[in-house]
């Protein structure tokens, strides 16, 4: 962890319009929240189906593209990466601190977000905010770690994100239920599923073998975004 | 004092070949790295500040390797040609990150220092992004000075620059090289080379062409068939006197005047109005038909 390229990263994500995409999405969320409980319409099923479909199949994942790709990508487009990599810090080091804030961000754009809605909606009794903050978390560092690598790794990282997780993790989810068993979004569902009492969350991959999934998938993101950049190219330099 | 050697260094790109099989030594002084545009020189540039691979041979700074080993950057300080710095940080924030990322036991007080030496103090609270190219060109090569580094590689550092930076920039680059460091720049620019570099590089289509000093480089540069259009008085009478003298490999006879070709510049240009005066003739034109740094270089390339 490097408190520097925190910085610089933080300045960069926060201070300028794209920032205003990490706000819109947990916007929307609350707002949702708050006219279901404002209409009366904040029974368990809707209340979690609300935390289900929106949260976490799409704001946690969009959220996680947005922050996974943002902390490095456009550094690497631009060239600027040239100015942390002419230091005497391991590549290691410079991933690690990305990956972190990234996560940060998304604790703060998503996590939170999501466990308030679910208390907005479900009351402070219900252990399904609770459940949901936690699987939204583990999911993130997930998503967190492939979006991260994903941005190393090709310029496409967004085109390439979106696709994993509106057409492998939503769609095929649906059609081909084969497919669940590698979704991040499954993986975290598990958790929720275990963590609530609640009978309105079903999971449809075991608690081992997600937990599992979970930390190879982010240990090898992190290892994927390290070696990459370890031997990265600059355009400029072609 | 510090050494970068290039070990019969060549990169492709697929089937393009970039720069191949270099071979140079860079030590202590200005290095000019003089060639035209695509001839590989940032290519070259990015394998000695350890950002791109070699495809063949090595490089290394003092005996360590320099690809893939990130302690280097202690010792270089890299000012690359496009890349602007962040522009949401203002120019001090920008140095006293850099510093910090250097890890230097007082980054303020070094990025003061770094900022002072390009002259950038006025403009050291405005954010990078409100820069002139020039003074953005300025505060990149204080990011690469901060940690006070014993090598620098600037990649084309002139470009977009207006006389006065030019000059400015010069003599800090003269200033540091007679601390003893070891500079390298790049340039497609012969006049820039030669001003400031005591030791020329020349790369042509990613070859290395030429090496030496800027005096070697010169007559290099002017040992070559030269062709000369020249308009006079009485261009028969002209050209029999420069036939008869001997400097000349041919002269023709066109509708605009006389085509001559030389193996002596320097003679043949001492000559001409000497052999004018004498024959009572009048010059009206004389002008290098092929004097661009394009046709110097395919000619050094063919060598």
């Amino acid at each position: 962890m490097n408190t520097t390229i925190a910085y610089i990263t933080f300045r960069g994500m926060l201070g300028r319009r794209r920032a205003l995409l990490l706000f819109f999405l947990p916007a929307i969320l609350i707002l949702l929240a708050l006219a279901l409980r404002l209409t009366g319409n904040d029974t368990q099923d809707d209340g979690a189906a609300i935390l289900w479909t929106f949260g976490l199949a799409v704001l946690l994942p969009l959220l996680s593209l947005i922050a996974g790709t943002g902390v490095i990508g456009p550094e690497i487009d631009d060239g600027q990466i040239m100015y942390v990599l002419t230091k005497p810090i391991s590549r290691t080091s410079v991933i690690v601190t990305k990956y972190l804030c990234a996560v940060v961000l998304i604790v703060a754009f998503a996590v939170l977000p999501l466990w308030l809605a679910g208390a907005i909606m479900l009351g402070p009794d219900s252990d399904l905010p609770w459940a949901f903050a936690v699987g939204a978390f583990l999911g993130g560092l997930a998503y967190c770690s492939i979006f991260t690598a994903l941005a190393v790794a090709t310029r496409q990282a967004v085109t390439v994100g979106l696709i994993y997780a509106l057409v492998w993790e939503s769609l095929l989810g649906n059609f081909a239920p084969g497919t669940q068993t590698l979704s991040v979004q499954q993986w975290a569902l598990t958790v929720v599923d275990r963590l609530t009492s609640s009978s309105t969350i079903t999971a449809s991959v075991g608690l081992p073998l997600s937990a599992v999934l979970l930390v190879l998938v982010t240990a090898a993101g992190l290892a994927l975004a390290t070696a990459r950049l370890r031997t990265l190219t600059l355009a400029s330099a072609d | 004092m510090s050494t970068i050697q290039i070990e019969d260094v060549s990169r492709w790109y697929g089937n393009v070949v970039a720069v191949n099989g270099v071979t140079m030594t860079i030590g202590p002084g200005v290095t000019g790295l003089l060639g035209p545009n695509g001839a590989g020189k940032s290519t070259l540039i990015h394998m000695m500040g350890g950002f791109l691979e070699p495809s063949s041979g090595g490089l290394s700074l003092d005996g360590e390797p320099i690809w893939r080993n990130p302690s280097v950057y202690r010792h270089i300080g890299l000012v690359p040609e496009r890349e602007s710095g962040y522009d949401f940080l203002t120019g001090e924030q920008f140095i006293v990150s850099m510093a910090k990322l250097h890890r230097l036991p007082d980054p303020e007080a070094a990025a003061r220092r770094a900022i002072g030496r390009v002259e950038m103090d006025y403009a050291a609270a405005r954010t990078i992004g409100t820069y002139s190219k020039g003074m953005k060109q300025r505060i990149k090569m204080a990011s690469a000075l901060v940690h006070d580094p014993a090598v620098l590689l600037l990649d084309e550092p002139f470009n977009g620059m207006d006389p006065r930076q030019r000059l400015q920039l010069m003599d800090l680059i003269r200033q540091m090289a007679a601390e003893g460091r070891t500079i390298l720049f790049s340039s497609h620019i012969l006049e820039e080379v030669e001003r400031l570099a005591t030791h020329i590089e020349v790369i042509v289509a990613g070859r290395h062409a030429a090496s030496g000093d800027f005096r070697q480089i010169r007559r290099l540069m002017t040992d070559r068939p030269h062709v000369f259009a020249l308009r006079s008085s009485d261009d028969r009478a002209l050209a029999a006197a420069i036939i008869a003298d001997g400097s000349a490999r041919s002269v023709r006879l066109t509708e605009q005047g006389l085509e001559v070709e030389t193996t002596d510049f320097e003679r043949f240009t001492r000559l001409v109005p000497q052999l004018a005066r004498k024959a009572e003739i009048r010059l009206r034109e004389v002008s290098p038909a092929d004097e661009s740094l394009e046709s110097v270089f395919s000619y050094l390339v063919g060598n």
